[in-house]
């Protein structure tokens, strides 16, 4: 059942249609920045984005960091809010559990689908942002420096600005860590690794809500626009003082900690955070989706 | 093969399924009758543990149902309300997922019995065209090859007839007799009763949620102890009948009579000139109609079939 959700999965022209939408933003970015030269001043606009212009192999970090908030997230909620929604409103899904596949083992081979798309579109992102960054930015590109236009915050491609979250880097050295400290390639290669893995953890989260949704409705829409909905509220409340009390257990609280990949050494606190507010998120949410659909009536 | 006993479900306050105790018999062709919204397709959902019953219990094939239901369906075919398939792929792609979705699903004689069930419906000659590109026809037909490609030992089909052609009904209708004469046992759900009409042994009547009927096809249309004699000279039967003729209807005549080849003799031994002589029979449609209370007149009687009162001879037998 898996092998079938997964040749679903890779025959839909909607998977690749996303996962090229998702990979042209980074490259939309990047075009704009190598024909200017703006990148946007350190601590302002995405993470790492004021670091590129100085180390095009840093552009995979920020092109992540592109994707994160918004593209990565619906692409991950319509595909998981259609998974069984979808299936419902076709009229596919009475002849699935008819053949007889059983509902718990579709719930699981909807799951693993869902995550095989997050994974493909992280990798996806990676790896044509990597061939983005090199190609059009170009490795340490230091010389740049001088040339940007002015207009900039002072400082702003400034090196050594090590500490801050989103510092730029030091010219010269090969690749630098945003606390400042050289990183090795094969550091840099382990850290993109990491990023990755815990991006597509952290979209794990909406994928269980989005996919107990669409155990709750006939309409695939519905159910995403329900996961996303939830996204934007943990959104604004992570931002709202006044709700301090709830963040450390809203889904997108960690989001930004995989950027922690990237300090020397690596700062583990909110990474691990991340990780496990994603696993509670994951467990209830695919409980529920479980408990629902195990035992509701297939009327569609 | 399938029997349920005080079957029953609710949603919310409604009662879609009364009461119901179904008693399918291998080797049957099965007719369920009802109007729309009568509950048909909620028992066949039901059967196939789709819809979970609010009491009684159910039992296909000797399991009971939900509860074994994934011993069970591997054995059954069906048909539930329309057709369904992946737009984006070709039918044959479609057949192939399903068949490889569920257990005794062989791989190695897939291509077979995907190919085999496609040449059983009509559709042998498909080429890689999208399911979104055919014709509702095509699509029901793909349907019923999906309810086939396990060569099921029983087939459970709502509507099997819905958007085909004169000729597709008759394509599915020789089918499906062809597939019970090789042991197969069918039933299937319809508001169209010339079809079951002409397809059934068995028929099963629901009429809002409850089991109003359920008999043999060929018991229920016993001679009914009238014969319809027509005549060119109606006065003269009349008359030799002596009071027997229950109605006349200008040279069409009702006789009350058990015995046809009897009442044939009097009438040519009177000599009057007897053009057509018929035991008569009830219609499924009058059968039906007599069980079901309000709400009859949603059946889907095509246009054209003549209403009960004008043809009740319809479905008669005739005997000269």
């Amino acid at each position: 059942m898996i092998a079938v959700e997964l040749f679903k999965l890779v025959r839909r022209v909607r998977t690749w249609v996303s996962i090229t939408l998702i990979c042209a933003l980074p490259l939309v970015v990047a075009v704009f920045i190598a024909v200017t030269h703006i990148a946007p001043p350190p601590g302002q606009g995405s993470a790492f984005l004021s670091a590129v212009l100085d180390e095009g192999q840093l552009y995979p970090a920020a092109a992540l960091a592109l994707v994160l908030p918004v593209f990565l997230p619906v692409a991950v909620a319509v595909v998981a809010g259609d998974s069984i929604a979808g299936e419902a409103s076709a009229g596919t899904l009475r002849y699935l559990l008819a053949r007889p596949v059983g509902r718990t083992k579709l719930l699981v081979a909807k799951l693993i689908a869902v995550i095989t798309f997050a994974v493909l579109a992280v990798v996806a992102v990676t790896v044509t942002s990597y061939a983005t960054g090199v190609l059009i930015l170009g490795p340490s590109r230091a010389a740049a420096v001088g040339t940007t236009p002015g207009g900039l915050a002072p400082g702003s491609i400034a090196p050594g600005a090590g500490g801050a979250p989103t510092a730029g880097l030091q010219p010269g050295a090969a690749i630098t860590s945003l606390s400042g400290t050289p990183l090795t390639f094969v550091e840099l290669i382990e850290r993109v690794l990491g990023a990755m893995a815990f991006i597509t953890v952290s979209m794990l989260g909406v994928a269980a809500i989005a996919l107990f949704l669409s155990t709750l409705t006939d309409s695939a829409i519905g159910a995403a626009l329900g996961s996303l909905a939830a996204l934007v509220i943990s959104e604004i409340l992570v931002t709202l003082n006044a709700a301090s009390a709830v963040q450390p257990y809203l889904p997108t609280r960690y989001w930004l900690a995989w950027i922690d990949f990237f300090r020397q050494p690596i700062l583990w606190r909110d990474i691990q955070r991340g990780f496990a507010i994603q696993a509670v998120y994951v467990v209830v949410f695919l409980a529920a989706a479980w408990a629902n659909f195990a035992t509701r009536d297939v009327t569609t | 093969m399938i029997t349920t006993q005080q079957l029953t479900k609710r949603f919310g306050h409604v009662e879609a399924v009364r009461d119901v105790s179904l008693d399918v018999r291998a080797g049957d062709r099965y007719g369920l009758l009802g109007p729309n919204g009568s509950g048909k397709s909620t028992l066949v959902r039901m059967l196939l543990g789709l819809v979970y019953a609010t009491s009684g219990s159910i039992s296909v094939l000797g399991s009971p149902v939900p509860r074994h239901v994934g011993r069970v369906l591997p054995e059954i075919g069906a048909l539930i309300e329309e057709p369904a398939a992946y737009p984006h792929l070709s039918g044959r792609a479609n057949l192939r997922l399903l068949d490889a979705a569920g257990p005794h699903g062989a791989r190695r004689t897939r291509r077979r019995r995907v190919d085999e069930a496609l040449e059983q419906v009509g559709l042998a000659g498909i080429d890689r065209r999208p399911v979104r590109a055919y014709s509702l026809g095509m699509r029901q037909r793909l349907g019923l090859a999906a309810a086939l490609v396990r060569r099921p030992r029983l087939l459970i089909l709502d509507e099997p007839t819905n958007g085909l052609d004169p000729r597709g009904i008759r394509d599915i209708r020789d089918l499906l007799i062809g597939l019970n004469a090789a042991g197969v046992t069918v039933f299937l759900s319809s508001h169209l009763l010339p079809e079951v009409s002409a397809l059934c042994t068995r028929i099963g009547v629901l009429d809002s949620g409850r089991l109003v009927l359920q008999d043999q096809l060929a018991s229920l249309q016993e001679p009914t102890g009238r014969v319809l004699v027509s005549t060119d000279d109606p006065e003269r039967a009349v008359a030799t009948l002596d009071g027997l003729v229950e109605r006349r209807d200008g040279a069409d005549l009702v006789v009350r009579s058990v015995d046809p080849a009897a009442l044939n003799a009097r009438l040519v031994e009177a000599g009057v000139p007897v053009r057509s002589l018929m035991a008569q029979r009830r219609s499924l449609e009058e059968i039906v109609l007599n069980v079901t209370g309000a709400g009859s007149d949603q059946f889907g009687v095509p246009a054209g079939e003549a209403a009960p009162t004008v043809s009740p001879a319809q479905e008669s037998q005739d005997i000269i």
